[in-house]
């Protein structure tokens, strides 16, 4: 067999293929949902209901979706320019410490200061924790994926170090916690009582920039031709490495942003359990928003939807709530192979 | 006890060399995989899958080998998925890579929940027992650390032997560095590059998931989440380290499992004054540095990632 580029795909194949990953996913899940002995249809529908079903739910979804966006985000940057950042765990991570660090009375500045200057330093920390890997990659030619995938456990256990050291909280009952950060380093919640805070609105803001930067600047013409081409975009002048460096800053930065926003906005204080693997949930929002950063919104509401659902059916069915982790993992895979098949027909002989 | 008596104890190399085990099968299933020109990052979650399946095998009754080759087939399974949407579909092998480890991880959870719902602790299994091999394992030092191992560990190095073998003496090991190196030509033999490719990464992943099932089946003796813990990851820069040579690789993976043994024990040696987590962070430390020492002159296979299409140039 050979696969045969369609010459224009219709709006038609462009929306077949997609929904056809969704339905195979399903499909999947179903019979995963079968062997654990539960009903299909009662399963999706708590997991809905779970998501979407009531107001709660749905600020619940949203609250989740808002470290995915961000993290979803910081890969689609970085896949553009095909530096593959599977590193967003670590940047999440340390922009977490950082908040952490700055947050709990080490600046007595007032909030509308306080917040925006722990922003800026999480996303500077996260830009340069990327910036190592990009170096080693430009200079040495060290292969990215292996270095950001081994700097989230090497960060993961910085971050146990300083929760058991420097930064325990000396009222957490030996829990390896930091202290509460203050009154004034916390982003506020948008509804009264309610979990959905201000790092929601933050992260649709940094989708519409990322959307301005690819969409609207050189630098993200660059970054693009840098993904597309790389030999390419030298020869045509585009200095490839320095493209390089910007794009992991942008990533990390973008990335970082997460472990601020659920530090500083949801939990008020930095764990071990801050991400349940935020980091690599990311790149399956940021693959099924095709890398576009508005789509990485819809994506990692969608993603974050299925997580919420699950928790919910799993206390109801009892089917284990890892059902989530797998229609996301299959999810990412059909879809992949839904884009190929918009864009390439396949010859059996 | 120093640091420096530390090597000379015989327990100190019975550990490298268990240590180094699962990591030598691992890597030896990279290395096959990425000489046939196919990365494959889906190595953590199938070594998650091995050793869960490995463990499950024998915890239901079976027997341990019915396991290992169970754990083998399991690879072989999500190896095949690996193969057929980065060989013949052509898809990002990073990104198919990753989804396949995520993918592979969260089936082994949701299946270990599904099967065991209610353990709290996770269940034993009898694992494999050392072997001694008859006259060797009385040499002091190298015998216990050598000779009077698990059958899974002479394994490890059989493995080891015969890849080098296939890969440089044998017409499909010839045929499979080509595939890696230059598609085209092998293509004009009336070869099929597909076919190669797809053999290579089913056979590198049932290796990988033997790697892992050594865990839980030799190791250790039970199946408990997150085990591999970065370890596919690693043995991905052992390859690398290795230059994808099975030799090289081999020795890269005893000389990390040294440090790591090493590392152990010098937490005990030093007696909580640099915290532990330091310690559990040199070996991630020591194969980027790895990495950065020999990416320079790495001779890596020409056609690695880089998808065939039949009559494309």
């Amino acid at each position: 067999m050979r696969l045969e580029p369609k010459p224009a795909p219709g709006l038609v194949s462009a929306l077949l293929y997609p929904a056809g990953a969704i339905l195979a996913t399903l499909v999947i899940a179903s019979v995963l949902v079968l062997i654990a002995g539960a009903s299909p249809f009662t399963v999706f529908g708590l997991v809905a209901k779970g998501a979407a079903g009531s107001r709660f739910a749905l600020l619940e979804t949203l609250t989740r979706a808002t470290p995915l966006i961000f993290t979803g985000l910081a890969v689609a940057v970085a896949f553009h320019a095909k530096l593959w950042n599977i590193g967003a765990e670590a940047q999440l991570y340390i922009g977490g410490v950082v908040t952490a660090v700055l947050g709990t009375g080490a600046l007595p500045l007032p909030g509308p200061l306080l917040v925006p200057l722990i922003a800026l330093c999480a996303m500077v920390a996260g830009a340069l924790l990327l910036l190592g890997p990009a170096v080693l990659k430009t200079r040495f030619g060290v292969d990215e994926v292996v270095t950001t995938l081994l700097l989230n456990f090497i960060v993961l256990l910085f971050v146990s170090l300083l929760l058991e050291g420097p930064l325990k909280d000396p009222m957490g009952m030996g829990w390896p916690q930091s202290a509460a950060l203050v009154g004034e380093a916390r982003l506020p919640r948008l509804i009264h009582g309610k979990r959905l805070h201000l790092g929601f609105v933050i992260a649709l803001v940094a989708a519409l920039a990322v959307w301005v930067i690819l969409r609207k600047t050189a630098l993200g013409y660059e970054m693009r031709a840098v993904g597309n081409n790389i030999q390419a975009a030298r020869f045509a002048g585009i200095p490839v490495n320095r493209v390089l460096m910007k794009t992991a800053l942008l990533s990390g930065g973008l990335a970082a942003l997460a472990g601020f926003s659920e530090v500083a906005g949801l939990k008020g204080n930095l764990s071990l359990d801050l991400s349940p693997g935020f980091g690599y949930t990311g790149i399956v929002v940021a693959m099924l928003a095709l890398l576009h950063p508005l789509g990485v919104v819809v994506s990692a509401i969608f993603v974050a939807g299925i997580f919420v659902g699950a928790d919910a059916m799993s206390r109801a069915a009892g089917v284990p709530s890892y059902i989530a982790q797998v229609m996301v993992a299959t999810a990412l895979l059909t879809m992949v192979t839904a884009i190929m098949l918009t864009r390439y027909r396949i010859r059996w002989r | 006890m120093d640091a420096i008596d530390i090597l000379l104890t015989g327990s100190f190399w019975v550990a490298v060399i268990r240590i180094a085990s699962p990591l030598i099968f691992a890597t030896m299933g990279e290395l096959i995989c990425e000489r046939a020109g196919v990365l494959n990052l889906g190595i953590e979650g199938i070594m998650t899958v091995g050793a869960f399946t490995g463990w499950l095998t024998v915890y239901l009754g079976g027997d341990l080998w019915l396991g290992v080759a169970i754990a083998a087939l399991a690879g072989v399974a999500f190896g095949l998925l690996h193969g057929l949407l980065t060989v013949p579909l052509g898809l990002s092998q990073h990104v198919t890579g990753i989804g396949i480890t995520l993918l592979a991880t969260s089936l082994t959870y949701f299946t270990y929940r599904v099967a065991l719902p209610e353990v709290t602790s996770p269940p034993k299994i009898e694992p494999f027992q050392p072997f001694p091999l008859p006259g060797l394992s009385g040499i002091p030092i190298v015998g216990p650390a050598l000779f009077n191992q698990t059958p899974l560990t002479y394994l490890a190095f059989v493995l080891v032997a015969v890849v080098a073998w296939i890969l440089t003496r044998t017409p499909v090991g010839i045929a499979l560095r080509a595939v890696g190196e230059n598609p085209a030509a092998v293509e004009a033999q009336g070869i099929s590059v597909t076919a190669v490719r797809m053999g290579a990464v089913a056979v590198g992943s049932a290796c990988m998931a033997v790697g892992g099932a050594f865990l839980t089946m030799s190791a250790f003796n039970s199946f408990f989440f997150e085990m591999i813990n970065g370890r596919g990851w690693v043995c991905i820069a052992l390859v690398v380290f290795g230059s994808w040579r099975p030799g090289k690789a081999l020795l890269g993976a005893v000389l990390f499992a040294a440090f790591d043994a090493y590392q152990v024990r010098l937490q005990q040696v030093t007696g909580g004054a640099i915290p532990y987590q330091v310690f559990l962070m040199l070996p991630y430390v020591l194969s980027i540095l790895a990495l950065i020492v020999v990416a320079r002159r790495a001779s890596y296979p020409k056609a690695l990632m880089a998808p065939y299409q039949k009559g494309e140039r």
